[in-house]
């Protein structure tokens, strides 16, 4: 018997993790972690999670056969886990419901949030109104322009979205920005951080929330017949790959496949393949792997998938690829957008450009292990956000509309 | 003991608090930013913190990140920022340098605590480094002898700032209000109930950061602090333009506030 990997309680993941943040926010991770430590075996919480998980997200999520899609994946069997349809169209609405009722278990009336994509936004400002909390989105400014619907749902939900205008305008300056807001206001304010990277407890925290898409999983692949070869899922900070990973980590036979966003290919330097690409440094909060110069300046990043577009990485994935338990492959922004066009024409079904990259994936790993293998892909999200950049990629959009 | 305890207690000495200014280095560019940091020195400092700019300064208010964004722009490398402090050291004041811990990181600990004890710096302040998360830097600092200098603020439990206070040598550096650099318009009783934690915790030597930008602020903490650091008023006089004379009339202003308490 080999010790489990499963839900490991951090804060160090092998040599990563840890906490690296000023004095000011110790008081305030401790307190977290202490709540959280008590909730996850307190049936009163665990209770109304599951409870908000059925009757408000829809859960369980289903898996769907593709076998159309899988013709183009060498013919190997392709189940999507369906992530995108849950209520505000990601896996982003499991982590952050709990974590807005820890919020309320704090004694907390405020909750801020870093957003990329705009999906953790999205579900932070559902989970602020379904719970009364004031809420604060820190968008990159960048972002909000490639993903000015989400910024508006956010808005009609009642949240405050500040556009933040420093550094690279993307989802690692609304981090920069998130945290200082939270070092001025951790009295009233809880951080509803919307990746498994950041300051212990946040790592293992996420992925506990997110682990019900693992656990969901496997238990749907043995009825449907036995447990997949490999697992793919699109890693930018890593919380939907982490949750689809970790109740596979003991089942030593299955792959596990983080599919990281290489923009226009690592070679070009222009990428967000932060474990291929990248090296052991500190950022916002933990150790892990990030993109950085050689004085540790981190470097911007590049994907067409604003949710990917990170130079950091969670560190519990960091470790994993250390141990040689997960693999993480670089899937260019044209190999995403293939795998996007692909599922979209052939199941009728519109992926997030983000979960396009696990698509992408799962073509690739399909071809070389054939008919004979069978791919669990998580589709993290829903692509209605993508359209009008997808319309422009594909120069769907009607002339004269640039 | 070391050069910077020395320092302190000898503006104790002379009945008052030491004046600690810093400047990021390569703001605006980095000749000109050593050139302010003699400023600093001529015009009434007693130490200089160097900052070696970072790309994600968590821990700063606009106008110093606006500064680091335009150093880096410009090229500066943490190499610039030893070239720094020994331009300060041979100015006549003790040099500290403020840093991310991850540029200390991929210097390497002890590289990063040798340079500096090379380039003539005396300690290190970690804005995002608190001794429990780094025992690595904390011994390779105390085998090149360096001061390392942590921070508590005003959410440190009793327990935290135990700890803090007994892993700094050199000062204790505490930020009297929650937030981030910039300046604020009142950070009296705040700032003295930092300070008597600190001391309560066994702290020798106290200096209060973040928020302080007039001769007046100055004036009140040196009733009960051992030092003023001052950040942001000083980039912002300094400005783009690189106005040392501007500059120097804000230090002196500080430095006329440090000698008027009590």
């Amino acid at each position: 018997m080999t010790e489990s990997l499963q839900e490991a309680p951090g804060p160090y993941f092998g040599e990563f993790g840890g906490r690296f943040v000023p004095e000011a926010l110790m008081a305030a991770l401790d307190e977290l972690t202490d709540a959280y430590d008590k909730a996850r075996i307190d049936p009163e919480f665990t209770g109304e999670l599951e409870r908000l998980a059925r009757d408000y997200t829809g859960r369980p999520s289903i898996v769907t056969e593709v076998p159309r899609f899988a013709a183009h994946c060498g013919g190997a069997r392709v189940l999507l886990k369906r992530e995108d349809l849950n209520h505000t169209g990601s896996h982003k609405i499991n982590n952050v419901l709990g974590q807005a009722l820890l919020t309320k278990r704090l004694g907390k009336s405020r909750v801020i949030a870093e957003t990329g994509a705009g999906q953790h936004g999205v579900a932070t400002a559902t989970a602020a109104a379904l719970m009364g909390l004031d809420c604060v989105i820190y968008m990159g400014e960048e972002d909000t322009e490639r993903q000015s619907l989400n910024v508006a749902r956010m808005r009609l939900l009642g949240a405050e979205v500040i556009p933040v205008a420093t550094g690279t305008r993307t989802l690692r300056d609304a981090i920069n920005e998130a945290f200082r807001d939270w070092v001025a206001n951790v009295e009233t304010t809880n951080y509803v951080f919307g990746t498994a990277a950041g300051p212990h407890p946040f790592p293992a925290m996420v992925r506990d929330f997110q682990r019900v898409i693992s656990v969901e999983a496997r238990a749907q692949m043995l009825e449907l017949g036995g447990l997949p070869d490999a697992v793919l899922a699109c890693v930018g900070g890593g919380s939907n790959a982490i949750g689809s990973f970790d109740a596979f980590l003991d089942d030593r036979d299955v792959r596990l496949i983080g599919c990281e966003a290489a923009g226009d290919g690592v070679e070009t330097g222009r990428h967000a393949a932060t474990l291929t690409g990248g090296r052991p440094g500190i950022l916002h909060g933990s150790m892990s792997y990030i993109l950085q110069d050689e004085d540790g300046q981190t470097q911007p990043s590049h994907s067409i998938s604003a949710g990917l577009d990170y130079p950091g990485v969670g560190p519990e994935h960091t470790w994993l690829s250390s141990i040689g338990r997960a693999e993480y492959w670089p899937v260019t922004d044209a190999e995403a957008m293939e795998a996007f066009r692909l599922l979209t024409r052939t199941e009728g079904i519109l992926p997030a450009i983000e979960s396009a990259h696990a698509l992408a994936g799962a073509i690739r790993l399909g071809r070389e292990l054939g008919p004979e293998a069978t791919l669990l892909v998580t589709l993290s999200g829903r692509g209605d956000k993508d359209v009008e950049q997808a319309a422009r990629w594909f120069e769907m959009l009607p002339e004269g509309d640039e | 003991m070391s050069a910077l305890t020395d320092r302190l207690d000898a503006c104790r000495a002379e009945g008052r608090a030491a004046l600690v200014g810093y400047l990021p280095v390569g703001y605006p560019d980095v000749e000109t930013s050593i050139a302010a940091m003699r400023v600093l020195v001529e015009a009434g400092c007693d130490v200089v913190e160097v900052g070696p700019p970072y790309s994600d300064p968590v821990l700063d208010g606009p106008v110093i990140q606006h500064a680091a964004a335009r150093a880096l722009e410009g090229g500066v490398t943490v190499d610039d920022a030893f070239v720094a402090v020994r331009a300060v050291a041979e100015a006549g004041a003790v040099p500290v340098v403020m840093s991310y811990a991850n540029l200390m990181l991929q210097r390497g600990w002890s590289r990063f605590a040798h340079d500096l004890r090379d380039a003539g710096g005396a300690g290190v302040i970690t804005p995002d480094l608190t001794p429990d998360a780094a025992p690595e830097w904390v011994s390779a600092a105390r085998e090149a002898e360096v001061d390392t200098i942590f921070l508590v603020a005003p959410s440190t439990t009793r327990e935290r700032m135990q700890l803090t206070c007994d892993a700094s040598t050199g000062f204790v550096y505490a930020t009297p209000l929650m937030g981030v650099t910039g300046e604020r318009t009142s950070v009296g009783d705040a700032a003295q109930r930092v300070v008597r934690g600190a001391r309560e915790a066994g702290a020798e030597r106290v200096c209060i950061g973040v928020g302080v930008s007039t001769g007046e602020q100055a004036a009140e903490i040196a009733g009960f602090a051992d030092g003023v650091i001052v950040g942001t008023a000083f980039v912002r006089a300094l400005g783009d333009e690189g106005d040392l004379e501007r500059l120097r009339a804000k230090v002196a202003e500080l430095a006329d506030g440090v000698r008027s308490a009590r």
